[in-house]
C-alpha cells in the first residue's frame, strides 16, 4: 500500500512499533534501482547504472560534475523519465511519473539549490501541495502544529511562523528537511547538503543525518567532498561518465581510493606548497567599503595586502562579501570608500581596461558569464583583453596568423583540450573553459592575479591542474588573491587567509597555524582573530 | 448659498461617476492579479474585453436576458484566456509579445463583428440601477449623499467591489491561492512538490479571462449600454497597470481603481463644466497619474518573481 499523508494524522501514537519512523510512517526496508539507461541529445548520462539503499543506512553517491549523480537521482524523484531500467520497492517493481509519485513512495529529495517558495511563511511552504483538512481554505494552524512535532522528535530547530527569505541558509536546510519528513519521507536524496554551510553547521547537519538512520531511514547522500563521504556513510558508490564504478563499504576507504574510482587514474590530493619567498607588497586594501544596489553596505573597512610570490586566500561563506570584493579590485564594483594600491599606484578608480592594462588578471566568479564569450572561439577568447594591442592588431585589422599561433601555443602549454582553436568556448566542458581563462590571464603575464572560486565545478584532474599553475607561479613571484568557498583548497594553497565576516574582515590567519575548526567559527562571525 | 448646493452636487457627482467608473477597472484588474501572481502577464485584457462587450452586448439584444449576456462574456473571455494559455504556457512564447497580439486580435474581431452581425450603434437594456426600496415610499437610494455614493449601483457594480476581499480571500486563505502564489514565486519549488505548474497558471489565467470578459460586459450592458467600435479605450492596459500600481494585491488593486476612476470622472466633470482647462490636458490626467505611479521604484520588489517567464522542467 502506498504512503500517503494521512498516516500523519497519528504521529506519535504508532511511533513505539518497531518498523515505524519516528514520523509514524512504515520505512522503506530496500530501493533498488536497475539497468538505469538515460540518453540526453550526444550524451549517455546514465549507462546501465544499478544502485540501492537500505532503511538505516546512508549511502554515498559520489561522482565529478557530469559524472550522472544528479540524473540518477532526478530518475529516482520522477523528474527524469528513464529510457531503459526499472525501480524496485521493497522488492516491488514501481514506475515514477513525477513528484507526485515519489512523495507517495515516500521518497523526499533535499534538492541542492533550496526549492524554498522565500516570500512565504515555513508553515505556507510545507503546505504546499498538499491537500488541507479544511478544502479549500488552508490550515496552516494544523500545519504549524504538526511541524513543531516533527521538529522535536528529529530535533530540528524550525519556527513555522518565520518568512523563508529570513532565515539563514543553515535554517533554511532544515526547512528543506522537514518539508520532506512532513510529506512522510522514508527516504532522502541529500543532493550536495552541506555546500553552502560552514563546518560547525557541517556537523550538526551530520548529527541530524546520523539520527535519521538509526531511526530506520534510508539516505542517499550525494558529494564529491571525499572527506565528508568518509565521515558520514555507510557505502558509497562511485558514478563516472554516467557508469557505476562498484559500490563498496566506506570504512576502511581512503581519499585516495575514492579519488582514484572517481576519475579512473591515480590522482595527486595533497599540494606541495613550499615556503613563501615573500617579496614587496603587490596589491593594498586600505579602508575599503563597498554596498549594493539597496545601498546595503556590503564591504565595511576591509584592509590587507598582498606581497609578490604570496597567495593570500579568502574564506568565508558564499554571499559574505567574497563577490563584491573580487569585483571591486577589478573595476566592476564600486569602491564607496577607502582606496585599492598596486604597488604605488592608486588604482581605485580604474576602469577595467586601464586595470588589465597595468597588470591585472582576473578569473571571474562566472565563468560562463564573465569569463568567456560562449559563441566565440578558443582563439578568440584567448585575446579578449588584448586584440587592440600589438602583435594581436596592428590598430586597424586582427593578425590572425599570430593569433592562431599564441592560441596553438596556449593550448599546448595549458593542456586545454578542445578539438580546435576555433571552437566556440561553450563546446567546452568547464574544466577546459576554466584553463582556457587561466591560460589567458596568466599568458599576459600579470602582477597581480585575482581568482575568484577557480575549481568550482571543475574536475578533479582540472583541478590538480589548475592548483599546480597557481603554486608554479606563485614561485615565480606572482601575487595572487584567492577567492573560495572550498576551505580545504583555501587552506591547502594559501600562505595567508582573510576570513570575511558579513562583509568585514574577522581576521587574517597564517595558513599553517590554523584549524578548519577555528577558520569554521570566524567565518560565522563568532571568533575574531589578531591581526597578523 | 445657490453656488454651495452646486459645489456639493458636483462632488456628489463625481463621487459616484468614480464608482461607477471602477466597474470595469476592478474586474479587469483583479483578473490580472490572478494571471501575474501565477507568474503570466496578459497584455491582452483589452482584447478580451471588447470581445465580452461585444458578445455580451450582442447576446442581450437578441434575447433581453442581461443575465445570459454576462454568461456569453465570461465564456468567450475564458475562450480568449485559453488562446494565450496555449500560446505562451504550452509553447512558451513570448509572454509581452502574445498578449499583444491577443488584444490586436480582440481588437479585429470584436470589429468586424459588430460591423457585419450589428452595423449600427443600438441601445440595449442591461442591468438597471438599485434603489433597495422597502415598502413603497422609502428608498436607500434617496437619502441624501449616502443614497448617491452606495444604494444607487447596478448589481453588475456591486459584484466588482464584492471581487476585492474574495480575491485576496482565496489567494490568501486558499490551498489553490497558495499554489498560485507558489507558481509565480518560484515554480521549481512548487513543481517539486508535486504541485502542475502550468496546471494552475492555466486556471488562473482562464479565471482573468472571466473576468476580463465581465469587465467588457459591464461596459456594453450595465454603464453604458450600448455597444461601439473599441469602446473600452485602453481600459484592458490601464488595468494591467493597476495591478503593478496595486502591487499585486486585491486591496492595492481596489485602491488604484478608485484613485483612477475618480480621477476619470473629475475628468469628465471638468470637461462637462466647462471650464477654463483645455479638455486635452484633462484627458491626460489620469494617465499621467499611472506613469506616475508605476515609476516608484520599490513596487518592483514586489513582483512575482517568475512573472513572464515559462516554465519548463529541464531535462536538458
Amino acid at each position: 500500500m502506498p504512503f500517503a499523508i494521512h498516516y500523519l494524522l497519528g504521529i506519535g501514537d504508532m511511533a513505539n512499533s518497531s518498523n515505524l519512523l519516528p514520523s509514524g510512517l512504515p520505512r522503506i526496508e530496500s530501493l533498488e534501482m536497475r539497468g538505469i539507461v538515460k540518453r540526453f541529445p550526444g550524451v549517455l548520462a546514465s549507462d546501465h547504472v544499478n544502485f540501492d539503499v537500505k532503511a538505516g543506512e546512508i549511502h554515498a553517491l559520489l561522482g565529478e560534475n557530469g559524472a550522472g549523480k544528479s540524473t540518477l537521482m532526478k530518475i529516482l524523484y520522477g523528474l527524469y523519465q528513464p529510457d531503459e531500467g526499472e525501480v524496485f520497492l521493497n522488492g516491488e517493481r514501481i514506475v515514477i511519473h513525477s513528484p507526485t509519485d515519489s512523495i507517495k513512495y515516500g521518497i523526499g529529495m533535499i534538492h541542492q539549490h533550496f526549492m524554498l517558495v522565500d516570500n512565504m511563511t515555513v508553515a505556507e511552504n510545507v503546505a504546499l501541495g498538499l491537500p488541507s483538512s479544511r478544502e479549500p481554505r488552508l490550515d496552516l494552524d494544523v500545519v504549524s502544529a504538526r511541524i513543531r512535532k516533527l521538529a522535536e522528535k528529529y530535533g530540528l530547530q524550525v519556527n513555522p511562523n518565520s518568512v523563508i527569505s529570513k532565515l539563514a541558509v543553515g535554517e533554511r536546510q532544515r526547512v528543506e528537511i522537514v518539508k520532506a519528513l512532513y510529506r512522510g519521507a522514508a527516504l532522502l536524496v541529500l543532493d550536495e547538503p552541506t555546500a553552502v554551510l560552514t563546518p560547525q553547521e557541517v556537523d550538526d547537519l551530520f548529527v541530524i543525518f546520523r539520527q535519521m538512520a538509526a531511526d530506520g531511514h534510508a539516505l542517499i547522500f550525494i558529494s564529491h567532498k571525499l572527506g565528508e563521504i568518509l565521515a558520514l556513510t555507510d557505502r558509497v558508490t562511485v558514478l563516472r561518465d554516467g557508469r557505476a564504478m562498484g559500490t563498496r563499504p566506506t570504512a576502511g576507504a581512503t581519499k585516495q581510493d575514492l579519488a582514484s574510482m572517481m576519475v579512473g587514474r591515480d590522482v595527486l590530493l595533497e599540494r606541495h606548497r613550499p615556503p613563501a619567498e615573500r617579496g614587496p607588497v603587490r596589491l593594498k586594501l586600505d579602508n575599503v567599503n563597498a554596498i549594493n544596489e539597496d545601498g546595503v553596505p556590503i564591504l565595511k573597512h576591509v584592509s590587507f595586502d598582498v606581497h609578490s610570490g604570496e597567495i593570500v586566500g579568502v574564506a568565508g561563506v558564499s554571499g559574505n562579501g567574497q563577490r563584491p570584493l573580487a569585483r571591486g579590485i577589478a573595476g566592476l564594483h564600486e569602491v564607496t570608500n577607502g582606496r585599492i594600491y598596486l604597488e604605488n599606484d592608486d588604482i581605485t578608480d580604474l576602469s577595467p581596461a586601464q586595470m588589465f592594462k597595468i597588470g591585472l588578471s582576473y578569473i571571474p566568479e562566472e565563468r560562463m558569464h564573465d569569463g568567456v564569450v560562449k559563441d566565440f572561439s578558443v582563439a578568440e577568447n584567448l585575446i579578449l583583453q588584448d586584440y587592440v594591442r600589438r602583435p594581436f592588431s596592428n590598430g586597424i585589422f586582427l593578425a590572425f596568423k599570430y593569433i592562431a599561433e599564441h592560441a596553438k601555443k596556449l593550448i599546448t602549454a595549458f593542456r586545454v583540450k578542445t578539438p580546435s582553436r576555433d571552437t566556440p568556448a561553450k563546446n567546452l566542458s568547464g574544466g577546459n573553459i576554466q584553463k582556457l581563462i587561466l591560460a589567458r590571464e596568466l599568458a599576459r603575464q600579470p602582477r597581480i592575479l585575482i581568482a575568484a572560486q577557480p575549481t568550482r565545478g571543475v574536475d578533479i584532474g582540472a583541478t590538480e591542474y589548475i592548483h599546480n599553475q597557481l603554486l608554479k607561479q606563485r614561485a615565480e613571484g606572482l601575487a595572487t588573491l584567492l577567492i573560495s568557498e572550498d576551505l580545504d583548497e583555501v587552506k591547502a594553497l594559501s600562505d595567508r587567509i582573510v576570513v570575511l565576516f558579513g562583509g568585514e574582515v574577522m581576521g587574517i590567519v597564517n595558513s599553517d597555524e590554523v584549524t578548519i575548526e577555528e577558520l569554521g567559527l570566524m567565518m560565522a562571525g563568532e571568533k575574531r582573530a589578531e591581526l597578523a | 448659498m445657490n453656488e454651495d448646493l452646486t459645489t456639493a452636487a458636483i462632488l456628489l457627482g463625481i463621487i459616484h461617476s468614480g464608482i461607477r467608473l471602477a466597474t470595469p477597472y476592478l474586474y479587469a484588474a483583479i483578473g490580472e492579479t490572478f494571471s501575474q501572481r501565477s507568474g503570466v502577464l496578459n497584455l491582452g485584457v483589452d482584447g478580451i474585453m471588447l470581445m465580452g462587450a461585444f458578445f455580451g452586448f450582442y447576446t442581450v439584444f437578441q434575447t433581453h436576458n442581461p443575465w445570459l449576456g454576462l454568461l456569453a462574456a465570461g465564456l468567450v473571455g475564458a475562450v480568449m484566456a485559453l488562446i494565450l494559455c496555449v500560446v505562451s504556457i504550452t509553447y512558451q512564447a513570448e509572454q509581452g509579445i502574445s498578449g499583444i497580439g491577443l488584444y490586436m486580435f480582440g481588437l479585429g474581431m470584436s470589429s468586424l463583428l459588430f460591423k457585419t452581425m450589428l452595423g449600427t450603434v443600438e441601445g440595449v437594456k442591461g442591468f438597471s440601477e438599485l434603489r433597495f426600496c422597502f415598502g413603497d415610499s422609502f428608498c436607500l437610494a434617496d437619502v441624501p449623499v449616502l443614497g448617491d455614493i452606495f444604494f444607487s449601483h447596478s448589481l453588475v457594480t456591486y459584484g466588482a467591489f464584492a471581487l476585492v476581499p474574495l480575491a485576496w480571500w482565496i489567494l490568501n486563505r486558499t490551498t489553490w491561492g497558495l499554489k498560485i502564489r507558489a507558481v509565480g514565486q518560484n515554480p521549481e519549488a512548487a513543481d517539486s512538490l508535486g504541485v502542475s505548474v502550468n496546471r494552475v497558471r492555466y486556471a488562473s489565467v482562464t479565471v482573468g479571462g472571466v473576468l476580463a470578459g465581465l469587465a467588457g460586459a459591464s461596459l456594453s450592458i450595465s454603464l453604458l449600454n450600448i455597444y461601439q467600435e473599441n469602446m473600452t479605450n485602453g481600459m484592458g492596459f490601464i488595468a494591467v497597470a493597476l495591478v503593478y500600481f496595486g502591487s499585486w494585491k486585491p486591496g492595492g488593486v481596489l485602491l488604484g481603481a478608485l484613485l483612477f476612476s475618480t480621477v476619470n470622472a473629475l475628468q469628465l466633470w471638468v470637461q462637462v463644466l466647462n471650464l477654463n482647462i483645455p479638455s486635452d490636458v484633462a484627458v491626460m490626467l489620469p494617465y499621467l497619474l499611472t506613469i506616475l505611479a508605476l515609476a516608484l521604484p520599490f513596487r518592483r520588489a514586489l513582483q512575482p518573481a517568475a512573472l513572464t517567464k515559462p516554465f519548463a522542467r529541464g531535462e536538458n
